[in-house]
């Protein structure tokens, strides 16, 4: 056993801490306040090699682990959760990296390390969202082309995206739901496609989430992820069990960023003549704060960790997410608590904090599916 | 032990001895765990076989009888015992103190002293708390004053484990009252208890883990040798027991995450026979978010324990870790077991279920080896550093 990073991972860390800190301070409460997606940080990212360091050498990433993107996004998320969506730009690369074939490889993913490319993955609708199995959306055979008609919802990048990642029902007749679908790959400059950004979210503003339609949208029948159709449902429970841990630490990132805030205020705000980091309430306080993000960290170290060992445990990925969600809102909670009044007005930062936390407990499989998806590997199907 | 990579898998021999210590407490401890418990009985015929089967003090070096391994292996063993019983389980604290021998003692008194613990000859313990110093240690009174050639022990001592079935128990004394630094005042002085002056008694009526031996102790002009002082030098009794601490709140961590896995085991196997409104309760999804919820818990304090534990084989003992795995796991106990007996209703309150047994038993983690409230003041001063 060896539960300490090793000298690469620590320098990966500290190096996307020392970019967060100096890029993302001076923009965050910007893209917040005008709900616009940090280009200009994005580039810069990808110029530093930070974006998509899961990709494949031979695909233009850094042939990483999920557990380094793991770690900067926990660093990202830690100085500001809406900058770290900047990570997010590869979202749906996972598809296209464990089912796509050589020539999509070789087309979609080298774009997106070297901030040529934005992409997104589509599979929420309106009226399907935990129950994935039931997207409607569909995709149906003309004359050599997929022509697609249906609607998405709450798709990040949806209105900044060069390419996503649609989850489409491709066999309409199949009896089996969760074997009718199938993942194409759809350019937005495609006649047909239309996104709206979605505005006014509650947090994470500086992420695109947009409203996707597809009117007649052709595409090739090369744009299916893969080789055969009726996969989709399954390839996509693999790209959650990636995409989770990277969720489920971004919570980390959140909860560790909101307690140094806490600490730094704690130490320097004196009320009843002394700092009211030396109130015992206040250090109780402080203690249960770093043992559940310590907690959360543990688990999704060790969920990346399998991951990246061909060990997945998707048992242990929902632990990781659901858990570390749970502790960022909490613990975010708290930290706005600390700071009282200040915690509460925008200029402090802080409020940020408690509007971003609560999208871990959401995107990715709610919480509520997490607990099933633990449940039932412990209890196996009733 | 350290590679080049970082492995969040067991080893083969950590997975052997893990099972191995699952298969001995499965097939020793059910059948006798309610009577020690109704008795308050400590089970020496357990006791005896797991000195045979080499589970007590593991940690032990070879050459002193032990076979070398690691308190994360300790850790390990401790929380499979637990997993089946704890209260049998606490068979494995027989060599509390041997840590601070190990580390601390002179050469003769690790050969007097540590050999006969994995023998199953000798039982031994460690005296710290007092009536009135409990979470407060520097406040302790017990006086160790010297006499030529011998200390002339004088106090009382308050909960100590194995204090009325021990040979001999290391105890936490005032050794130099008059020093300036409050914290060079104490020495750890090894007394066996036959010698004249001892006398304990033994606490009945405790919540939990009954099978535990529990005593209240008592000096009266208690002589030993000067060469019963642990180590060499004097004064240095505080900063001893405060390592020991750290190793022994990873074994009390390991402790909550086994009664913990226990009470949960237990639990699913239920929630699947039992049937309500005419289907498993394990069909209900408020009771599967509630067995996720448990699981998700016991995880996370696992996971803490057993990097808490491995750094400190790894010779990096981090309070901070340490105090936190202690706090996440003693609350993961309660809050696991409440549920646990909550899943089994009424099933759950007799003692037919065994689940009111976990219930009183997980308690005690919250408390001993520093209360919770002490593991956040570690925390919190780790965080915020002197205030």
């Amino acid at each position: 056993m060896d539960f300490e990073l090793t000298d690469e991972q620590k320098d990966i860390q500290k190096a996307a801490r020392e970019f967060a800190e100096k890029m993302f301070p001076e923009v965050a409460e910007e893209c917040d306040l005008n709900e616009t997606f940090p280009m200009e940080l994005w580039k810069k990212a990808c110029e530093l090699g930070f974006v998509g360091v899961f990709i494949d050498e031979a695909y233009g990433g850094a042939g990483l682990g999920f557990l380094e993107h793991a770690l900067i996004t926990e660093e990202f998320s830690r100085v500001d959760a809406g900058c770290g969506a900047i990570l997010a730009t590869t979202l749906g690369s996972e598809f296209i990296l464990f089912s796509g074939r050589e020539e999509q490889k070789k087309k979609y993913l080298p774009l997106l390390p070297k901030g040529e490319a934005i992409m997104g993955m589509a599979i929420t609708e309106p009226d399907a969202g935990s129950d994935v199995a039931s997207v409607s959306t569909v995709a149906r055979k003309v004359n050599g082309h997929y022509v697609i008609n249906g609607s998405k919802m709450f798709i990040t990048n949806g209105s900044i995206g060069d390419y996503l990642v649609v989850l489409c029902v491709t066999d309409e007749e199949e009896k089996i739901k969760s074997k009718r679908h199938s993942p194409i790959l759809i350019e937005t400059n495609r006649e047909g496609f239309e996104a709206n950004q979605l505005k006014r979210k509650l947090g994470m503003r500086a992420s695109d989430t947009a409203e996707v339609n597809f009117s007649e949208v052709k595409v090739p029948l090369e744009n299916l992820v893969g080789e055969v159709e009726g996969e989709g449902f399954y390839q996509l429970m693999t790209v959650f069990n990636h995409t989770r841990v990277a969720v489920a630490i971004s919570g980390v990132g959140i909860a560790q960023g909101g307690l140094d805030k806490a600490i730094q205020y704690s130490k320097q705000r004196r009320q009843f003549g002394s700092p009211i980091s030396s109130f015992q309430g206040i250090q109780f306080k402080l203690a249960e704060m770093a043992s559940l993000i310590e907690a959360a960290r543990a688990l999704c170290h060790r969920a990346a960790w399998m991951v990246d060992h061909g060990k997945m445990d998707p048992k242990l990925i929902s632990m990781a997410k659901w858990f570390s969600g749970e502790v960022a809102v909490k613990v975010i909670d708290e930290v706005v608590q600390i700071h009282g009044g200040y915690g509460y007005l925008g200029e402090y930062g802080i409020e940020r904090l408690y509007r971003d936390a609560k999208l871990v407990e959401i995107v990715e499989g709610t919480k509520e599916i997490e607990k099933l998806i633990i449940a039932r590997e412990i209890l196996g199907r009733i | 032990m350290e590679g080049e990579e970082m492995d969040f898998e067991l080893t083969n021999r950590q997975k052997q001895i893990r099972q191995a210590a699952r298969e001995f407490a499965e097939g020793e401890f059910p059948v006798v765990a309610r009577e020690y418990d109704r008795k308050e009985e400590f089970p020496r015929d357990l006791w005896k076989k797991a000195c045979e089967l080499g589970f007590i003090g593991l940690f032990i070096k070879k050459e002193y009888g032990g076979l070398g391994l690691g308190f994360l292996e300790f850790a390990m063993v401790m929380e499979e015992f637990w997993r089946v019983d704890p209260g049998c389980g606490n068979i494995l604290l027989t060599t509390f103190g041997a840590e601070l021998i190990q580390l601390y003692g002179t050469e003769e008194q690790k050969k007097k002293y540590l050999p006969p613990l994995t023998k199953g000859k000798a039982i031994m313990g460690t005296a710290i708390t007092e009536p009135d110093a409990g979470s407060d240690i520097l406040s302790i009174l017990t006086l160790a004053r010297r006499e030529g050639d011998s200390y002339v022990i004088n106090g009382a001592k308050q909960f100590i484990t194995n204090g009325s079935i021990a040979n001999y128990l290391a105890v936490f004394c005032l050794t130099h009252p008059e020093a300036d630094s409050r914290l060079k005042r104490f020495g750890v002085i090894l007394v066996e208890t036959d010698r004249p002056g001892f006398g304990a008694l033994k606490i009945t009526g405790k919540l939990g883990i009954r099978a535990s031996d529990t005593a209240e102790i008592r000096f009266s002009d208690v002589r030993v040798p000067k060469d019963n002082l642990v180590g060499e030098k004097e004064g240095e009794g505080f900063s001893q027991i405060m390592q020991i601490f750290n190793i022994n709140r990873v074994i009390a961590a390991s402790q909550g995450v086994g009664v913990a896995q226990g009470a949960l085991d237990k639990t699913i196997q239920y929630v699947k026979k039992r049937r309500q409104f005419g289907q498993p309760l394990a069909a209900f999804q408020a009771i599967q978010f509630k067995i996720a919820e448990m699981a998700t818990w016991i995880e996370a304090a696992r996971a803490l324990t057993y990097k808490a534990g491995w750094m400190v084989d790894c010779g990096k003992v981090d309070p901070k870790l340490i105090s936190i795995a202690k706090y996440i796991a003693g609350e993961v106990g309660v809050k696991v077991t409440n549920d646990a007996l909550q899943l089994h209703g009424g099933y759950g309150y007799i003692a037919e279920y065994d689940m009111e047994r976990f219930y009183r038993d997980a308690k005690i983690v919250e408390i001993y080896e520093g209360a919770k409230e002490i593991e956040k003041n570690t925390i919190a001063r780790e965080l915020l550093g002197r205030v």
